[in-house]
């Protein structure tokens, strides 16, 4: 999306319900800055990210997906971000044997404590994105907005 | 091979081991072979063949077959049992109501290569050994069984019978003979010369979904493909997006189950390097979570159905 003839990408992060959506907005209680360029979608485990919801988000727009999930071992499920992180692996991999940007796909994990480390993920990711620029490769125009 | 495949199929109907057979017939054109039930004599001395046209993998039909009653006997080639024996670990076929015969393969011959050496016309032929002999319209032609060979047989991963209750022809080895050098040369490029190759080869797509149709391990019964919520349902692509996550999900949803039988690749009217999106995830999985080939066993669980506590994060990107 281009404001004021400046690139602000969208960013979409998947955020696990236990874990990083409490990360989040135990930041926000901190009252630390991340941008609003961030699209938090929460998901009731890492592991309910179906790649299908990847796909979509870059179609409909994104410039950037992040998977953030419990550390591996404090699954609420157990064991659902272990299971999540092998999907990632190959579905990034995947991406990028078609030809898409591998900065444009990332998983962090971030607990319920990590307000800062989210705070930071996110300005990282989104400086990431925006050096990157806008996505074009998966995208459906149909989906942009002018 | 033809002939002890009609004798046993023949056996197994007349002594009431099978009440059908699952096997190939000739359809409308030589190279055009389709699978077939046959339920008398008189039509497997018809019409049943085995020869260098018998690519189609018969598992999947089996998953509907087992369920119809009775016993049904089908020749399954090495690449077939491995389906098999992955459907039957998905618990998809009813092992009891099947009877196996494993039949050795020398390699399925692709029709496009043969047109490529100038065999054209063809009226008929034998095409049952190693060398195949062609009656055409100028005159008769032959060609080494070798040289006719479709890619996926080019590279081979396995001539081994995983999985049968009776044999026919020798039992053959694994093989290694590369079958993932053409995904590391795509890897070898840079992002813009893989999106651009994927790019043409994928815009050729017309979503017949004979891909998703023939694969022994797409095999559910509801698609996600079919729910007219998907936003890919669509005959006709609209966008290239829609080629891109089409193939992307199919590959993945077979991800750690697919056993590179080919078929994809093989049934494609456009030509489209399908094999390749699979033989990426079969490749990463081999490297990431140790070696691992779907079908070759019956008790190891499938990579994406289990984990390690250790297993490595996803790779970051340069700039991230």
């Amino acid at each position: 999306m281009q404001v004021n003839g400046q690139f602000q990408p969208t960013i979409v992060a998947f955020c696990c319900n236990w874990c990083s959506y409490a990360g989040a907005d135990l930041s926000g209680t901190n009252r630390l800055q991340y941008p609003a360029n961030v699209k938090i979608i929460r998901i009731p485990c890492s592991c309910r990210l179906n790649p299908m919801f990847i796909l979509r988000a870059f179609q409909r727009g994104a410039d950037g997906v992040i998977l953030c999930g419990c550390h591996p071992g404090d699954c609420h499920y157990t064991s659902g971000n272990y299971f999540a992180r092998r999907r990632m692996t190959l579905l990034f991999n995947m991406l990028e044997f078609l030809g898409i940007e591998r900065e444009r796909t990332r998983v962090e994990w971030v607990s319920a404590a990590e307000g800062a480390k989210f705070a930071a993920t996110m300005n990282d990711f989104v400086a990431t994105i925006t050096r990157l620029g806008e996505n074009k490769r998966l995208e459906d125009l149909r989906c942009k907005s002018k | 091979m033809q002939e002890q495949v009609r004798a046993k199929a023949k056996a197994l109907l007349e002594s009431g081991v099978c009440d059908r057979i699952l096997a190939w017939k000739t359809g409308e054109f030589f190279y055009d072979v389709t699978p077939a039930v046959f339920t008398s004599v008189e039509e497997i001395d018809r019409d049943l063949v085995y020869n260098a046209f018998c690519g189609a993998n018969l598992s999947k039909y089996l998953i509907a077959e087992s369920r119809k009653g009775g016993k049904v006997g089908a020749f399954l080639k090495p690449c077939d049992t491995y389906s098999f024996q992955q459907l039957l670990k998905e618990h998809r076929i009813r092992r009891e109501n099947t009877y196996i015969v494993g039949v050795a393969c020398e390699g399925m011959a692709d029709i496009e290569t043969i047109r490529a050496a100038g065999i054209k016309g063809v009226t008929g032929g034998d095409f049952t050994g190693e060398t195949l002999t062609f009656e055409t319209l100028y005159g008769a032609k032959t060609m080494a069984r070798a040289e006719a060979l479709a890619e996926r047989c080019k590279f081979c991963k396995s001539k081994k019978l995983v999985i049968f209750d009776e044999l026919l022809g020798e039992q053959g080895e694994e093989q290694d003979v590369g079958r993932f050098d053409e995904v590391k040369r795509l890897e070898a490029m840079s992002d813009e010369e893989r999106f651009a190759f994927w790019q043409q080869e994928l815009s050729k797509c017309i979503r017949c979904n004979a891909c998703r149709n023939v694969c022994p391990a797409c095999s559910c019964e509801k698609c996600v493909f079919d729910n007219p919520n998907s936003g890919v349902e669509n005959k006709a692509a609209a966008s290239s997006f829609e080629e891109q996550l089409f193939h992307i999900i199919r590959a993945f949803h077979v991800a750690g189950r697919c056993t590179d039988c080919g078929e994809c690749s093989r049934v494609c009217p456009q030509h489209i390097p399908l094999h390749l999106l699979n033989r990426k995830f079969i490749k990463d999985i081999n490297e990431i979570y140790g070696p691992y080939q779907a079908g070759a066993d019956a008790d190891t669980r499938p990579p994406l159905l289990t984990y390690e506590t250790g297993d490595p994060e996803p790779r970051r990107g340069d700039a991230g």
